[in-house]
């Protein structure tokens, strides 16, 4: 009798073990993820506003002056396609934002053919961030299409255009160039026609 | 290139002196081991700028003005 009131104690207690431990498991990483320490990250805008200084400053030595131009007014940097061939002959381009996927399109339609996804992460993390000032992220983004495009393409992750950058912005975003570059085309012809004017006088 | 500092000069030097071509082959290596990217700007004879990424020392151009190393990409 007493042997086997034990038993039926023994198993009882098996079953109810069996049915409480995944609660208590669970309950006990809740409470050591509470109580984990996050790493503390501080963002000092001084600093990061110095480090998009010195960044804007290192572009700026690099791209010709066109390109400085247009992303100091526009925001964007286009890279000129090397491989037509890849797009059925066709010409193509890429629009470089800071922090965000790199956009490809055909220049002579504006039709969009997709999002390049990619980063320049930093693992070092020097101040708690692995990411790279605005300016630099886009240099990043300009040595490596215009060093090795197809490198960098085959790094990044290629999506449909609309994942991350609206359409509409781009579509408005090529209108602008088409207008800053007809802009810059009539400041030039006007500079031409007056040193013309001034040699023949 | 590095979050929250921009540029950082890493090393400076004449590669037509051996003691500063040693020095630069260092910190040229220690930054490729590190998983960088090396870039030298350019400008082609028609006056294009573009970038030459190195993978060695011995593919940068003597003539060079600098190097820039920043992190390799990944896909996001």
């Amino acid at each position: 009798m007493v042997l086997a009131l034990g038993v039926s104690t023994l198993v009882a207690v098996a079953l109810i073990a069996e049915m409480i431990a995944p609660q208590v498991t669970e309950a006990w990483e809740r409470h050591r993820a509470r109580r984990r320490r996050v790493p503390e990250f501080s963002l000092d805008p001084g600093r990061e506003r110095r480090a998009e200084q010195t960044a804007r400053e290192l572009l700026r030595s690099c791209v010709s002056d066109d390109d400085w131009a247009m992303y100091r007014e526009l925001g964007l940097i286009r890279v000129w396609g090397k491989y037509p061939r890849a797009h059925a002959g066709g010409e193509y381009a890429y629009l470089i934002y800071p922090h965000k996927p790199i956009v490809a399109y055909e220049p002579q339609t504006g039709r969009l053919l997709g999002e390049h996804c990619v980063t320049f992460p930093d693992e070092t993390r020097p101040y708690g961030s692995s990411r790279l000032p605005d300016s630099d992220d886009v240099l990043a983004k300009w040595m490596a299409l215009t060093g090795d495009e197809q490198r960098l393409i085959g790094e990044a992750n290629m999506h449909l255009p609309g994942r991350q950058v609206d359409p509409a912005q781009i579509t408005r975003d090529l209108w602008r160039l088409s207008r800053w570059e007809q802009a810059r085309m009539r400041d030039l012809a006007a500079e031409l026609n007056v040193s013309s004017q001034s040699n023949e006088s | 290139m590095k979050p929250g500092h921009g540029e950082v000069v890493i090393a400076e030097g004449d590669v037509e002196l051996a003691e500063d071509e040693a020095r630069l082959l260092e910190q040229f290596r220690r930054q490729i081991d590190a998983g960088l990217w090396a870039a030298v700007p350019v400008v082609q004879d028609n006056g294009r700028r573009e970038a030459m990424m190195v993978r060695s020392f011995e593919d940068v151009p003597r003539d060079a003005e600098r190097v820039i190393f920043f992190p390799r990409a990944a896909g996001g």
